[in-house]
């Protein structure tokens, strides 16, 4: 009989391509809005990977990465001195403004690394060498959002605070949330560059001592300095988390998913139910012939999931080929797609395939067969 | 010669509706269908022989009285029961011929066999033999909607006798078709589905086909008011 059930379905041209369409559209729809928040939601926590320290020490108050909460010099010394530090460096995070040749300010994240051991520094240069940056009034920058520092070249040069800033270098570095471009320096230039305050280490960023994993040295840490510390991956969940609770971003995207779903449940609804009207008459002639009702709910449910199915893979291609056109997470786009949000978008299309089939089922067990008869 | 009992009406009462809509369709109805016979129901429009023929076939449950349907009380059988005695002994010819559109002629004729779970290839096999049998040996893979209404009338036919049913209704199967070819899809009808061991229930006011039948009963008002031999089939 599922076999008669597909047969009818597809036998309905107009009818089939609707609800396809329709909820292929939804996918689409449900499985773009989400890379987007994904996308969105994993670029705020891109400094941390950018950075690619093991483990980050802070103030106990700091709420996210770029929270500015800086520590005093001589926690250093402290950080170094706890059990299983293999070493300790500090690092300067911070957004300052840029003066650019044409008069312009463009803000940066100027990020000042070690001056020894540079640690921090980007592993990818499109151009020049992080090494250069001993050198005098020497910054990297990285290449993404360059455009609004007049994509400078090496040995181009702008103002930080007064003074003067050369590039010997332009790295590849992702897109992050605040879309600001990264200026790179050594530690006590970036100190120049800025203003100056009584509190200037942003964070230490910490080695675990070879056979020690990162979380017990963090345990140590906290225990000894009662300062914070995070592993690399905690403080990017501490950022995307402070970002979901704290922008609008969650409920706006939140409203747009609850739209597709009631947009999907009204295209496929009332398709559903025009292709129960329509085919009242044949299934009450196969009631007569003795289908029962059970058979009868098997077979809307199998029409109805075979075009959730096919709607949903058609949809969900659709969306990740539109991801993978724009993508690579340096580009404008911000689109990732976890396997959950695919799971949960095929969740979402199988709930409105059942939802809007629940009627024609109704009506096709309260069918009484005596209307075969009837013209 | 004498032909068995297949089904017996006893005292069956129908009402429909309730208050101002409350209408006795059936009024102590008593009849008798014999196997081997085909027999017509008729009567002016409004008289209850659809009820009648629904009650019969166990699509449509009575208000009172018995319902035996080859030794069986269908009126006491529970719904899914009801729907396994059809499946089993009963099949339908209608006025529409509500052939499903999207299935090829011998994808509908195979309905019933796929109702009971017969496999798919062996329903098909079977389903193009009743084609032949009605002469459409040639128009097994047309649609409905390419067949003209006396094809898709024996299309019907064919998918009534695919299952071997002891008993078929057919509620006035040539009314959508003109003269000619309703006389021409009774004739097969008879030489078809006209066997010993089975029962034709016929409804309709077509008195061009009133030859057809063996057996005439005469409705009026929700009443069985003669019933007639026709002795020219014997
Ligand atoms: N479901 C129903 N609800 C209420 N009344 C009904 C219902 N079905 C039939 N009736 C009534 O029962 C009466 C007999 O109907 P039925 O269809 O059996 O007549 P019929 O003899 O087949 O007529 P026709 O020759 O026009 O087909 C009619 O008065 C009709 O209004
Ligand atoms: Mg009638």
């Amino acid at each position: 009989m599922l076999r008669i059930a597909f047969q009818m379905l597809v036998g309905d041209r107009a009818k089939y391509l609707t609800l396809i369409s329709g909820l292929s559209f939804v996918t689409l729809l449900f499985v773009q809005q989400g890379s987007v928040f994904c996308g969105l939601m994993l670029r705020t926590a891109k400094p941390v990977e950018a950075i690619g320290a093991p483990i980050w020490v802070c103030d106990p108050t700091l709420q996210a990465i770029d929270d500015f909460k800086p520590l005093l010099d001589t926690d250093l010394t402290r950080i170094r001195s706890v059990d299983g530090v293999r070493w300790a460096v500090p690092l300067f995070m911070r957004q300052v403004q840029v003066r650019l040749n044409d008069g312009k300010f463009q803000t940066v994240r100027l990020i000042g690394l070690d001056n020894a051991s540079l640690v921090g520094r980007p592993s990818q240069m499109l151009s020049g060498n992080t090494e250069s940056l001993l050198l005098p009034d020497s910054v990297v920058i990285g290449k993404a959002e360059m455009e609004r520092l007049n994509n400078p070249k090496v040995d181009d040069t702008f103002e930080i605070n007064d003074k003067l800033a050369r590039v010997v270098g332009i790295a590849d570095v992702p897109r992050d949330f605040l879309s600001n471009p990264y200026v790179y320096t050594t530690y006590d230039r970036a100190l120049q560059y800025s203003p100056r305050q009584r509190k200037q280490m942003s964070y230490v960023l910490v080695a675990p001592q070879p056979g020690l994993s990162s979380q017990q040295v963090v345990e140590n840490i906290k225990k000894t300095t009662g300062l914070s510390a995070y592993t690399a991956d905690d403080l990017r969940w501490l950022t995307i988390w402070y970002f979901m609770r704290n922008t609008g971003i969650p409920i706006n995207i939140g409203i747009s998913l609850l739209l597709v779903f009631v947009v999907g449940m009204a295209i496929a609804g009332q398709t559903f139910y025009a292709f129960a009207l329509q085919n009242e008459r044949y299934f009450g002639a196969l009631k007569a012939m003795g289908t029962g009702n059970f058979t009868l709910v098997r077979m809307i449910m199998f029409q109805s999931l075979f075009v959730g199915v096919v709607g949903y893979g058609i949809g969900a291609g659709a969306a990740c080929f539109i991801g993978w056109m724009g993508s690579g997470g340096r580009e404008k786009l911000a689109f990732f797609t976890p396997e959950q949000l695919l799971f949960i978008s095929f969740g979402v299309t199988i709930v409105i395939c059942l939802l809007s089939s629940l009627v024609s089922i109704q009506r096709v067990i309260r069918l009484e067969p005596a209307v075969v008869f009837r013209g | 010669m004498e032909h068995e009992i297949a089904a017996k009406l006893v005292d069956v009462d129908k009402n429909f509706g309730l208050g101002n809509t409350f209408v006795k369709v059936l009024k102590k109805v008593n009849l008798e269908i014999h196997s081997g016979e085909l027999t017509l129901l008729v009567g002016p429009s409004g008289c209850g022989k659809t009820t009648l023929l629904s009650v019969l076939a166990g699509i449509l449950d009575t208000t009172d009285g018995e319902v035996n349907v080859f030794g069986t009380r269908v009126d006491k059988l529970s719904q899914a029961k009801k729907t396994s005695f059809r499946r089993k002994n009963i099949g339908f010819i209608f006025q529409q011929f509500n052939l499903l559109p999207t299935l090829t002629a011998a994808d509908n004729v195979a309905i019933p066999l796929l109702i009971s779970k017969v496999p798919y290839r062996e329903a098909l096999k079977k389903a193009k033999y009743y084609l032949e049998v009605v002469g459409l040996g040639d128009r097994v893979t047309f649609y409905p909607t390419q067949l003209s209404g006396g094809q898709q009338q024996r299309v019907a036919i064919a998918r009534a006798l695919v299952a071997e049913p002891k008993l078929i209704v057919c509620d006035e199967p040539t009314a959508s078709l003109d003269g000619e070819t309703g006389k021409i899809v009774m004739e097969m009808f008879r030489q078809t589905a006209l066997k010993r061991d089975r029962a034709i229930v016929v409804v309709t006011h077509d008195n061009r086909i009133f030859e057809y039948g063996d057996r005439i009963a005469e409705m009026l008002d929700g009443r069985i008011v003669s019933i007639h031999e026709n002795k020219n089939h014997k």
